[in-house]
């Protein structure tokens, strides 16, 4: 099904298609302009009911889908080798994760393994595989999502956080490789987003933002090729002072 | 948990919050039932609240899932918002039939309200644009209803059922086509009731969209603004449409509608409306849904919230019934700002409790001022039970149960469609306050 990049329009890949936050990306994405769109996940229906709406959203643009669990080197090896067949993405967006439930990865280390695997070194690898292909092309953005939890351990979520610091440095290797290159890497750090990953913090009571506002701040980010993109912006100032205080306060903080 | 308002605002009570996704909703339903589907939260009053209880968000449920754009039809999930449909297949010359005074809403909540437009001698409302719709039961059970095919019944209950009968997932609505996106509107003054009843009558034929908005503090004989438009038939050199985006930021610590505002309000608007007299090309964005423009207008009436008072007299009362209202309004020395009046034609109606019925519609917004205003729509009430009209309640925050089944015949017939996992405030107000005869509920269950 994967055509040659022969029109004008944008070639963007996302992994982790079926999050919300990558389903809102490509309905901005398909609504300004048509795309050639590879949707890559691990739920063959879910990615089969985002390339329906899609569609009818955008009907001349070419929409694929491509499953994978993205849960070893071996298959992101496959992954990316057929994603990238005939592909030279202008946009590639990895955005797959899950919110891992802290205390039972304290209790359970496989459980921990797992998320910091899915979380961390997963979007790492596939970002090496596909900044290969980007660099040998000489073009295109890669945009992968952090977050917020990455840039301060802290003990309610420090294994999804560490997994996230260490995409954070991995990305910022990256960019220093290609720093003067035409290829381009930009970091995403939401804070807390209202998707079906947060629903149990949402029932808790906390404010979150939509992932719609998220997602257009992300598409903004790619667009001018910002390094670091805190969504909302609130959260960079927060992070800011976070990261800066002295431990002996930030000891005596419950969060 | 979190606080959930509707637009009337007028009560704001922690809701058990669940935001509905597709993969786990049939367990999120049966873990957290009873609860209501709470969309875009833009009914008036309380028929998307059930305070202390459970509200099932379906704001995610916004995937769209087909569009044949050759015969217009779209299949879509129940969260999508009806301005999304229209922005996105207006380039391909395709728009809802029928849509109410604002396009933020959702085709669920739109369902569920049965909503009109000011074209319904044309359209009707939403629920005949509807070819089929998807009902998830608390029970777990799933429904297709279509209107003359498939669980007809359950589908008559469902158009208008106020979220009752089950949770509407998805739906599949007929769209028009259309050339482009312009009107062609007229703008008539008018000194009196009996003109505006002519107006309505020689404009019918001819004009899809009529409705009208009246000064309610200008005497027995009010003075008004008619407005009738028909979609251009040919395609219109582009007009520049500007998109005004205002928005009411904070809450007032007052209703800016007031007694000392409301007379130089009307007055005014009448005035400047008056001076677009005659006939001009319109977007039918700002012709359509003129509020949309200003995001949170609700907010203007203050921190105690406003009542919307929307009736139905039928046709033979009408004018006499309405004469008779604003005596009321006189006597009670209230008057609204936004004070609507139009004409229903006598289409057969899509739902057992759909709203609208042959006759004339008058909506009035109040701020709310306690026990005042709930005396003068009590007042009001046995004006339209007298006529035999009845009450939206979309709109209603207040209506007593006897005032809502002597307007809605068919109460007893729909309570057999009741989905026993669903509640609204609206429903334990009102439906569920009544106890019906055992022998008739009998005969339909």
């Amino acid at each position: 099904m994967s055509l040659p990049n022969t029109t004008d329009q944008p070639v963007i890949i996302i992994i982790g298609a079926t999050s919300a936050m990558a389903e809102q990306c490509a309905r901005i994405w398909v609504s300004r302009h048509p795309c050639q769109l590879l949707l890559i996940g691990r739920n063959p229906e879910t990615l089969q009911a985002i390339q329906s709406d899609l569609s009818v959203r955008s009907a001349d643009s070419t929409i694929d889908i491509q499953v994978s669990s993205m849960e070893s080197a071996t298959e992101i090896e496959k992954l990316t080798e057929k994603a990238l067949t005939d592909r030279k993405p202008d946009i590639v967006l990895i955005a797959h994760g899950t919110l891992p439930d802290q205390q039972a990865c304290q209790s359970d280390i496989e459980k921990a393994e797992q998320a910091i695997y899915i979380n961390g070194l997963s979007p790492a690898l596939l970002a090496e595989r596909f900044i290969t292909s980007m660099q040998k092309n000489e073009k295109g953005t890669l945009a992968v999502i952090g977050s917020v939890a990455g840039d301060r351990g802290r003990k309610s979520n420090y294994v999804y956080g560490a997994a996230k610091g260490l995409l954070t440095r991995y990305l910022q290797g990256l960019q220093h490789r290609l720093a003067g290159s035409n290829v381009n890497v930009v970091i995403i750090k939401p804070g807390p987003t209202d998707t079906p990953m947060t629903a149990h913090l949402k029932a808790d009571g906390l404010k979150m933002a939509s992932s719609k506002a998220v997602a257009t701040d992300i598409v903004r980010a790619i667009d001018r090729k910002n390094p670091v993109c805190y969504t909302p912006g609130k959260w960079a100032l927060i992070m800011m002072i976070i990261r800066h205080l002295p431990r002996f306060i930030f000891n005596k903080m419950d969060i | 948990m979190s606080r959930l308002q509707s637009w009337g605002r007028l009560s704001r009570e922690e809701h058990n919050t669940v935001s509905l996704n597709r993969r786990e909703l049939e367990e999120q339903i049966e873990l957290t039932a009873p609860g209501i589907c709470y969309g875009m939260g833009r009914s008036y009053g309380d028929s998307c609240l059930n305070p202390g209880g459970t509200a099932w968000l379906t704001r995610n449920l916004d995937r769209l899932i087909s569009f044949d754009s050759h015969d217009g039809i779209l299949q879509c999930e129940s969260g999508v918002l009806l301005e999304d449909i229209q922005r996105l297949l207006l380039p391909r010359g395709w728009l809802l039939p029928v849509t109410p005074g604002t396009q933020k809403i959702t085709v669920g909540g739109a369902i569920a309200n049965d909503v009109h437009g000011k074209n319904h001698h044309v359209y009707g409302t939403f629920g005949e644009t509807v070819r089929s719709l998807t009902l998830q039961r608390t029970d777990g059970s799933l429904l297709t209803c279509s209107p003359d095919g498939e669980n007809a019944d359950w589908f008559k209950a469902t158009v208008g059922g106020l979220g009752l009968t089950g949770i509407i997932i998805r739906a599949e609505l007929r769209l028009r086509p259309v050339n482009g996106p312009w009107l062609t509107a007229e703008t008539i003054p008018y000194q009196s009731l009996k003109d505006f009843f002519a107006l309505s009558r020689s404009s019918e034929s001819n004009w899809e969209h009529t409705v009208s908005w009246f000064d309610c503090l200008s005497g027995s004989q009010p003075k008004g603004i008619f407005l009738r438009a028909n979609h251009c038939q040919k395609p219109v050199a582009d007009i520049s449409h500007k998109k005004r985006n205002l928005a009411f930021p904070i809450v007032p610590p007052l209703s800016l509608v007031n007694r000392l505002t409301l007379k130089p309000f009307n007055t005014a608007y009448y005035w400047l409306n008056r001076r677009k007299a005659g006939i001009s090309t319109v977007h039918y964005e700002p012709f359509s849904y003129p509020l949309d423009a200003i995001a949170n207008w609700n907010r203007m009436y203050g921190p105690n919230g406003f009542y919307q008072y929307q009736c139905v007299i039928p046709v033979n009362h009408s004018q006499a019934a309405i004469t008779e209202l604003l005596s009321v309004l006189r006597k009670h020395r209230q008057g609204s700002f936004l004070a609507v009046l139009k004409t229903f034609s006598d289409r057969e109606p899509a739902g057992m409790l759909s709203f609208p019925r042959a006759g004339t519609t008058l909506a009035l917004d109040f701020p709310n001022r306690g026990n005042k205003t709930l005396n003068l729509m009590k007042a009001l009430d046995e004006v339209v039970a007298d006529a035999g009209g009845r009450l939206y309640p979309a709109k209603d925050a207040r209506m007593s149960a006897a005032m809502f089944l002597q307007g809605y015949p068919e109460l007893q017939r729909f309570q057999t469609y009741r989905d026993p996992g669903i509640s609204s405030a609206f429903s334990a107000r009102t439906i569920d306050s009544i106890t019906f005869p055992r022998k008739s509920c009998n005969e339909f269950a």
